[in-house]
């Protein structure tokens, strides 16, 4: 942490980068904010910890409409957004100074709540650098331990790895925390008998508050204007009244994002209701993987996406 | 005041449940919200804050207000009945009882919404105070007690036994209705009782939101606020989706749709959300056309706006949902804080 | 199944069919008094890549019981290319409808020439009997417009 925030402070003092992208100290031990900082002194504020879980490459966006340089620290799963974010002309790579940094797996502050840990005053063990394999919990209620393992989010289980796929340096070291398989659960429900799958399905998405969190944090939704915020749409994108639409709006956005969704998971990690949206992605990568060859996006910035390019002898609807 | 053994509550459960509907914390894949209780449901009564607040029991999120069918050459108007079953909400905090007090002030005020008082008046609310409050509560600022939840009925658990209290003439009648279950509570029981409001309260002191200051919030302070730069900075994080908004005990804002079933219309509201982009379009487009605008427009009604409006009394309750729930942590306490850090101007 | 039962359940069948050949298909089904249930409902669009799935998802929503889209066969779409795109969006979409828990047989991609009015009289036929035996879509469908 020490070092991005000295990197950034000269990057920004010798006026290579207008303003920095980074997180800043929230005022709970847990809820650090994606922020832009735009003064050398503001920096001190930059952390970097294991909450630091929101993928930068999406407010890329905006500050490619501002002037000058950003200078953005990314995880290695943050680039494969941005690549895909180049690729579909939604970002600027001329005006990005990526600084790709390690990660040793990120932390799921629900899944720390869900273990019955309340009242949290601290925590220990979550530096970004050098995270322990147990948190030190200090709470109202006293001290509790968590493994690391255990509190980490959905997508670190199924890491892609510590490789950036694009930036101009790098800082600290990473670790591949892989210990599941990416397509387990995908499998599993594809198992079910329809009936099954069907209630799977409906209890999950029974939930969704259509805040539509999912929709705004994830990096391949950058459309300008969202189908589903249309006021010419009869459906409502903020009406939960009747269970087709939150169907339809998962469907939607899911296929939408098909062939371009890198499996950031910031979709599942946002959600307040806790719904397993990244079911409906992998879904998605593992059919298009099996049926159109091995696919991950955002590895490179130029590739043709599986849906805008075909072969004379695919797969026919229904087959599989 | 009467008790009765935490063992037997389901027994009261389903004694309510005979007459009335009864709405309370339930497990839902693994997140609580207030559903209706039924024999299987996973009821969900240690949970602090349930991810919705229980504001959906008399604002639903969606509810038809009206249906055209045609019929022939002609078209018939159905308006939707207003509420007539009586119901019980059972395990509201503190905050959210705070919360439809907030609602009330909106939708029972001239002209008052029917849907709203129907539902208010066959509703029934039984509080719980709450034995662990978390490190995101604040109700405190609002001058909230954690420890002494108003409704009709105030309840407490003590251990293994549930301690009921009726405030009002509706939690008379409810407790009459399940008296059967209940038994009468000594001097004892209500220094038991008094205990456990002393411990609620010395944690609520403890928590690391305790000394949130509202200074400077209030009704007079429009212009400053309003032109204040910090906002510019503050909704930079902002992603625009309704979270903090939809899981608020007090946001209120709703928006009026049509939907063609094909064979007529159906005019329904729903819950609006400032952070959406079409959120008081209208004819001749949006009045605030930036993130910025709609981002401030959330905290300045909570807490400019709405005690200008209703002699001082906030449109937020420190229920501390939004704090848990925002994807970028951004929250009113967050915004608070900074407006008493640099005084609402920046050099 | 029997006659009766038929009776008492008529599927809504939506079927898109690009503009120019299996929308000509059909015609010349009609034409040559070849006979499909009156069941289906035909939407014509300019080329089988036009169908988003949110048409077809609609088509669902506001009762269809099945939906079927027809288009050239690989290699003849007018615009070169348009229905191979499609293919692979229709089976991504079908393949994820199915992990949905919505039955497979509901919705089908079947290529019609212009020259082929028995194809399309027999795929109509043998869909309309496929909706028959699964029966009224529940799944995917609307509520508010079920009344």
């Amino acid at each position: 942490m020490r070092e991005m925030i000295e990197r950034a402070k000269e990057l920004l003092s010798s006026g290579e980068v207008t303003q920095v992208l980074g997180w800043k100290a929230g005022d709970l031990s847990y809820n650090p904010e994606p922020a832009f900082f735009e003064k050398a002194e503001e920096l001190d504020n930059l952390v970097y910890n294991g909450f630091c879980g929101a993928n930068l490459s999406k407010y890329m966006i905006a500050a490619s409409k501002m002037e000058g340089k950003t200078l953005v620290f990314l995880k290695p799963c943050d680039t494969y957004s941005f690549n895909q974010l180049i690729k579909e002309h939604r970002v600027d790579r001329e005006k990005a100074y990526i600084v790709g940094i390690g990660c040793k797996g990120k932390l799921d502050i629900e899944k720390i709540k869900k273990m019955g840990i309340k009242g949290i005053e601290s925590i220990q063990g979550a530096e970004a650098e050098d995270p322990c394999e147990t948190l030190k919990i200090q709470t109202i209620y006293g001290e509790k331990t968590c493994s690391y393992k255990d509190a980490m989010l959905e997508r670190c289980h199924v890491c892609k790895g510590k490789e950036h796929q694009i930036y101009d340096e790098l800082l600290g070291e990473s670790k591949d925390t892989k210990d599941a398989d990416r397509f387990a659960e995908v499998e599993k429900i594809e198992a079910m008998s329809p009936e099954e799958k069907f209630a799977f399905f409906q209890k999950e998405l029974s939930k969704c508050i259509r805040c539509n969190a999912c929709r705004n944090v994830c990096p391949a939704c950058s459309c300008r204007k969202c189908v589903f915020d249309s006021n010419k749409f009869d459906s409502s994108q903020k009406a939960n009244t009747d269970s087709f639409e939150e169907k339809m709006f998962h469907i939607i956005r899911a296929f939408h994002v098909a062939g371009r969704c890198t499996d950031c998971g910031e979709c599942s990690r946002v959600c307040p209701q806790g719904i397993p949206l990244h079911l409906f992605n992998r879904k998605f990568i593992k059919d298009i993987d099996m049926l159109y060859g091995e696919f991950q996006a955002g590895e490179d910035a130029e590739s043709k996406g599986p849906l805008t390019s075909f072969t004379f002898d695919d797969a026919e609807p229904g087959s599989v | 005041m009467y008790k009765i053994a935490k063992e037997k509550l389901s027994e009261l459960f389903a004694l309510i449940a005979e007459k009335r509907e009864l709405y309370l914390p339930v497990n839902v894949n693994g997140q609580a919200n207030f559903a209706a209780w039924s024999e299987d449901a996973e009821t969900a009564l240690d949970t602090l804050k349930t991810v919705k607040s229980p504001k959906d029991a008399f604002f639903p999120q969606s509810e038809n207000l009206y249906t055209c069918v045609r019929d022939g050459k002609k078209i018939k108007v159905e308006p939707e009945a207003l509420k007539e079953q009586d119901f019980v909400v059972f395990g509201m905090k503190a905050c959210d009882v705070r919360g439809v007090e907030v609602l009330d002030k909106v939708f029972l005020a001239d002209p008052v919404d029917s849907f709203y008082a129907a539902r208010r008046e066959h509703g029934t609310i039984v509080a719980l105070a709450c034995s662990e409050p978390e490190e995101t509560c604040f109700c405190k600022a609002f001058g909230i007690d954690a420890a002494e939840p108003a409704g009709d009925v105030s309840v407490w658990f003590v251990g293994e036994t549930l301690f009921w209290k009726a405030n009002t003439d509706k939690g008379e009648a409810l407790t009459e209705a399940v008296k059967s279950l209940l038994e009468e509570a000594g001097g004892e029981d209500a220094e038991c009782v008094e205990k456990e409001k002393a411990s609620i309260r010395a944690i609520v002191d403890k928590l690391p939101y305790s000394d949130l200051s509202l200074e400077g919030w209030n009704g007079d302070a429009l212009k400053e606020k309003f032109d204040s730069p910090l906002w510019e900075e503050l909704y930079k994080p902002c992603l625009a989706c309704g979270t903090c908004t939809f899981v608020c005990p007090t946001c209120q804002c709703y928006d009026i749709k049509d939907y063609d079933t094909g064979h007529g219309v159906q005019r329904y509201r729903c819950w609006d959300s400032c952070m959406y982009s079409d959120f008081t379009m209208m004819a001749h487009g949006n009045n605030r056309t930036s993130q910025m605008q709609r981002f401030r427009q959330r905290f300045m009604h909570k807490l400019v706006y709405f005690p200008a409006n209703n002699e001082g009394m906030y449109s937020c309750v420190g229920c501390g949902r939004c704090v848990e729930k925002c994807p970028s942590a951004l929250n009113i306490v967050k915004v608070i804080k900074s407006f008493q850090k640099q005084g609402g101007n920046r050099e | 199944m029997s006659i009766e039962a038929k009776e008492e359940f008529r599927p809504k069948i939506v079927a898109f069919c690009c503009n120019w050949c299996s929308y000509a298909g059909a015609d010349l089904a009609g034409s040559s008094r070849l006979t499909y249930p009156a069941d289906v409902k035909i939407i014509r669009v300019p080329c089988s890549c036009r169908v988003n799935p949110m048409f077809i998802l609609r088509a669902f929503e506001k009762g269809a019981d099945g939906v079927i889209m027809c288009g050239c066969h690989p290699g003849d779409c007018h615009y070169s290319t348009g229905n191979y795109y499609a293919r692979r969006r229709m089976t991504l979409l079908f393949s994820m409808l199915d992990y949905l828990g919505v039955e497979k047989g509901r919705t089908r991609v079947e290529w019609v020439s212009a020259a082929e009015g028995v194809k399309f009289s027999q795929t109509m036929n043998e869909f309309v009997e496929k909706i028959y035996s699964l029966g009224k879509n529940v799944r995917l469908e609307d509520l508010r417009c079920g009344k």
